[in-house]
């Protein structure tokens, strides 16, 4: 491989605002109520993805309650996640606290042979009475060395919003990725947890391409975690990831600056940024890249009828709001009015953002009511929303769409173009269909 | 620290909210951080509430703490109130605010507001969601209720009464209020008020105009009527209208606290319960080993009709919330069973396997836990589930809830019928074992709990209709191999038709393991039967 290849291409950061952004209305800033999920709630799709890994969360029943609503299910028997609930008497003293949690966990791992990696989850009761996990991963994990890989992270309400439960979680196992060796081949490192069947879409896309050397992170197994090092470009499948993606460019990685694989669009400048990273022929990149972005047209297409001239509200969520406000207004020629996020990482969905018409309002953080105040006003044909909205704006008159479906589901890359458009445009047919 | 799997019951201040939801005009000012706003969904997707649940949450970050929580608790306390103008406010704090120990009673009294607020003191870590609505209930009462009001004079009008208990995300709340009020209808009662269930403050403040009350829900209505009999002298029922029994013994006790004739009531011409129950085909329930097991006061009612007027077995009973447990152990001493309190579903798990029972009556998790060992399971109690809050009345309460009870408790069970022609065909090919009764769906794929497992995160349900279906019996088809039955009794085991070979595989291993045989042949295999038999 060719130094030069890693030279391209250059970040534009939010040092550098591009000419659009500068027509843009300024982001409007809300610090109110916040209706929005905590970090915990990623262990619902982490565990799924690690499938060697237990989620232990240090918390009270209130995030015991949220996991098993968000969740949504009391279906199987044990699932690899739960909680050491803290009671009246674990607040009496400390030393106690983490006695507790040691037989918790001693218990549990002899239940549980078959665990791999132990996350330590700390919870807002936990940071509050400053229960140290980080200690507590260091001592079990001594204890259990050889068995099994204790780390820690936070999903607290007080510290994540949602889809930061992801990017924490991965941030803690960055430490632990071996290092590659100084003479290691250029590495890709595809970053993010997708769906196992998204995941193998890529790496077989990547392969064709002739990227050999690519790791996962989240790895779908413990002793799959790759090697990062100077050899190491990231590709992030995840726009909320921000804590990761420093993380491991303080191990000497670079992120490669691209737009997030969403439709025929998104899906092809990503993979032609990976392409470009590693210095791939521009007329092989397109002869890979071609049959599948064909494909995602093509099931575009059935949709573009129903979608387009639609007018569409996010209500922040995931941080997806800026890369799927991007594919519905690029590709299939919504109206998106106002993409809301809980959090802007400008730096990261910079290529995204800058695809977004002039017209649309971008608002970080929340005040819900006020929110909603402006989705009454606005009238969208099509409101992007949690669980707790969606009803209550339904009987308002205004179609919405659950935004958890879209952490759950397979919406990433060529091959899912057509099912991401169909999620939306499923509410605007039903509306239609109805005559009760 | 208790490891928890799935729980229960939420925490208290979800009770809260549900009390809060119930009313109208009350809005519950939460100190909480943002992910608690979950508890939101529960009402609006479960329960297919068409408004928010009326509860502000402050969402104070990490970066608040120390500084301005607490002047955020005020902030949100005077945006709420001029948003909402509520005539009420609750105030209080979820599990982390109890730690920051902001003291929102302190703040809200101190700021003044313009409507009466009610502290709702609700410890997250040691109580729960049900003794939380209590609570709040209770507080809401005592707050509010006017000690001017009492009732008018007997003379020239009709009794009068409350129903106390009713609330939001509750097992059929809606339908047995319809149910109760149509006999206090028949039997000239008026409703002063039903609460907390779509009753307003000022309904609240004139709760003392009624004779009595009816508390139909004392989980949730029992500390509030408690302080109502001492306070405002009013007495308190003690039926729970569950079954037929129970019902007519409801009727009695109203219309004697109400001085009025009870037969109106009693000959209701809907009843069909009883008849169905007696009806030939209904002989096969008999003796039927079921197994109980929900809120205190649904499981007590449950295996009550169970017990008398199903003509089945209760073979376990138990209950998750302790506070009730005294009239679990009661209830378990006439069936002669070890009551079962426990809000550990693990535990719950291995009585229903050690009970070996023929069908389960319990929440949504006895229902996951029964679909896993093959056995037939309707619910009778909360935690609830979106096929909870049906689209037609399907009242628990009354004689329609009495008819509505033989339904759905029975139909999971092979007809009786159809289980003499199953015995009779088992030999033909569409009976083969695979096959099973097409109502039980035993011919689905056989791995359902793993492929549910997948579907199950991208549906705020917790199923879908067609995973109810996924019913697999894992017990009845897993013919252990190196096992120490003899090939003759295994051949003979497998004419025993399939939805009773499980138990029977089952009780003749105990039966073999009690006697000490090391073989299981076709002797051990009949003397078991016999052992066993009723
Ligand atoms: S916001 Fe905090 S207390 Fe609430 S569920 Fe999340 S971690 Fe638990
Ligand atoms: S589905 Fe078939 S087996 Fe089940 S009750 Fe109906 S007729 Fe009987």
């Amino acid at each position: 491989m060719k130094a030069d290849a890693f030279s391209l291409p250059a970040e534009s950061g939010c040092s550098a605002p591009s000419e659009r952004e500068v027509l843009r209305a300024p982001v409007l800033r809300e610090r109110g109520q916040r209706e929005v999920f905590c970090g915990l709630t990623g262990i619902v799709w982490l565990h799924r993805k690690m499938q060697d890994a237990f989620f232990l969360v240090v918390g009270s029943r209130t995030c015991a309650h949220l996991l098993q609503s968000a969740a949504g299910v009391m279906i199987f028997a044990e699932p690899r996640f739960a909680t050491a609930i803290i009671e009246e008497r674990d607040l009496a003293g400390m030393a106690d606290c983490h006695e507790e949690l040691d037989r918790v966990v001693d218990r549990l791992l002899a239940r549980r042979p078959e665990i791999k990696q132990l996350f330590l989850v700390g919870s807002c009761p936990s940071e509050v009475i400053k229960l140290d996990l980080g200690k507590a991963a260091e001592r079990l994990g001594a204890k259990h060395a050889g068995q099994v890989r204790i780390l820690n992270y936070s999903g607290s309400g007080i510290e994540t919003t949602f889809t930061e439960g992801e990017d924490a979680c991965l941030a803690s196992l960055v430490p632990v990725m071996p290092a590659s060796a100084p003479d290691a081949a250029p590495q890709l490192l595809l970053v993010g947890s997708l769906p196992d069947i998204v995941e193998d879409q890529f790496l077989r896309l990547f392969a064709q391409l002739g990227i050999e050397n690519v790791g996962v992170l989240p790895a779908r197994t413990a002793d799959g975690l790759p090697a990062v090092g100077l050899n190491s470009r990231v590709l992030l499948a995840q726009p909320f990831l921000g804590e990761t993606a420093q993380a491991l460019e303080a191990r000497g990685a670079q992120r490669i600056d691209a737009p997030f694989p969403f439709g025929a669009e998104g899906t092809t400048a990503w993979l032609k940024a990976a392409a470009q990273a590693f210095g791939i022929d521009e007329m092989h990149a397109n002869s890979v890249i071609a049959p599948g972005r064909e494909r995602a047209k093509r099931a575009l297409e059935h949709h573009r009828e129903k979608l387009a001239g639609k007018r569409i509200s996010f209500l922040p969520d995931s941080q997806l709001e800026v890369p799927l406000a991007r594919f519905f207004a690029t590709e299939l020629g919504m109206e998106p009015v106002e993409v809301g996020t809980p959090y802007l990482n400008r730096k990261l969905v910079a290529r995204d953002l800058d695809q977004l018409p002039e017209s649309t309002r971008i608002s970080e953080g929340q005040d819900v009511d006020r929110q909603l105040d402006r989705v009454r006003a606005d009238r969208p044909d099509l409101t992007v929303c949690g669980l707790g909205l969606a009803n209550p704006l339904e009987a308002e008159g205004l179609s919405t769409k659950w935004a958890i479906e879209l952490v759950f589901s397979p919406i990433h890359g060529f091959e899912q173009a057509g099912d991401l458009a169909e999620l939306f445009a499923r509410p605007l047919r039903r509306r239609d269909v109805l005559q009760v | 620290m208790q490891l928890s799997v799935w729980t229960y019951e939420g925490p208290p201040h979800v009770g809260a909210m549900r009390v809060a939801t119930a009313m109208r005009g009350v809005h519950y000012l939460l100190h909480a951080p943002q992910g608690d706003t979950y508890a939101d969904l529960l009402f609006t997707m479960i329960e297919r509430r068409d408004a928010r649940p009326p509860v502000t949450y402050t969402t104070f970050q990490a970066r608040d703490l120390g500084k301005d929580t607490a002047d955020l608790f005020q902030r949100a306390a005077r945006d709420a109130y001029s948003r909402f103008d509520p005539q009420v406010m609750l105030v209080g704090s979820s599990c982390t605010a109890e730690l920051i120990q902001d003291d929102p009673a302190g703040i809200a009294e101190a700021m003044r507001l313009p409507c009466p607020v009610v502290p709702l003191e609700l410890p997250s870590y040691s109580r729960k969601e049900n003794w939380g609505a209590g609570e709040t209930f209770y507080q809401i009462v005592r707050h509010l209720a006017d000690r001017g009001v009492r009732p008018a004079p007997r003379e020239a009008r009709r009794p009068l009464v409350n129903i106390l208990g009713p609330a939001a995300l509750g097992f059929r709340h809606r339908d047995d209020v319809r149910e109760v009020r149509g006999i206090l209808d028949t039997l000239g009662i008026e409703v002063n008020c039903v609460a907390p269930l779509g009753a307003s403050p000022a309904d609240i403040a004139r709760i003392g105009a009624a004779d009595f009350n009816i508390v139909l829900y004392p989980e949730i209505g029992d500390s509030a009527a408690r302080w109502l009999e001492r306070e405002f002298k009013q007495p308190r029922t003690k039926n729970i209208p569950i079954g037929v029994g129970a019902t007519r013994e409801f009727i009695a006790e109203v219309a004697a606290l109400a001085e009025v004739d009870p037969e109106p009531a009693l000959e209701d011409g809907e009843s069909r319960m009883p008849w169905w129950s007696r009806s030939v085909d209904s002989t096969y329930l008999t003796g039927k080993r079921v197994f109980v097991f929900g809120d205190a006061t649904h499981a007590v009612a449950a295996a009550r009709v169970a017990h008398e007027e199903l003509g089945f077995e209760v073979v376990g009973l138990g209950c998750y919330n302790r506070e009730f447990a005294r009239e679990v152990r009661d209830a378990a001493k006439l069936y002669g069973v070890e009551p079962l309190i426990t809000d550990d579903h693990l535990e719950v798990e291995d009585a229903i396997a050690a009970a070996a029972p023929e069908l389960v009556l319990g929440t949504q998790m006895e229902r996951h836990i029964a679909k896993r060992q093959g056995v037939p399971c309707a619910v009778i109690s909360a935690p609830v589930h979106v096929q909870d809050f049906p689209a037609r009345h399907s009242p628990q309460m009354g004689f329609e809830g009495a008819n509505v009870l033989f339904d759905t408790w029975v139909h999971p069970l092979v007809m009786g019928l159809e289980e003499h022609l199953l015995t009779m065909f088992r030999e033909d090919f569409e009976f083969s074992d695979d096959a099973g009764a097409s109502h039980l769906h035993a011919h689905a794929p056989s791995q359902p709990i793993r492929h549910a497992e997948l579907v199950s995160a991208s549906s705020p349900q917790p199923d879908t209709p067609n995973q109810e279906e996924d019913w697999t019996p894992k017990q009845v088809r897993g013919d252990g191999e190196n096992s120490i039955w003899t090939a003759e009794a295994e051949a003979e085991l497998k004419k025993i038709p399939f939805f009773v070979r499980g138990k029977a595989r089952r009780n003749t291993e105990s039966f073999a393991a009690e006697q000490g045989r090391a073989a299981i042949d076709l002797e051990t295999l009949y003397d078991a039967k016999a052992h066993y038999a009723r």
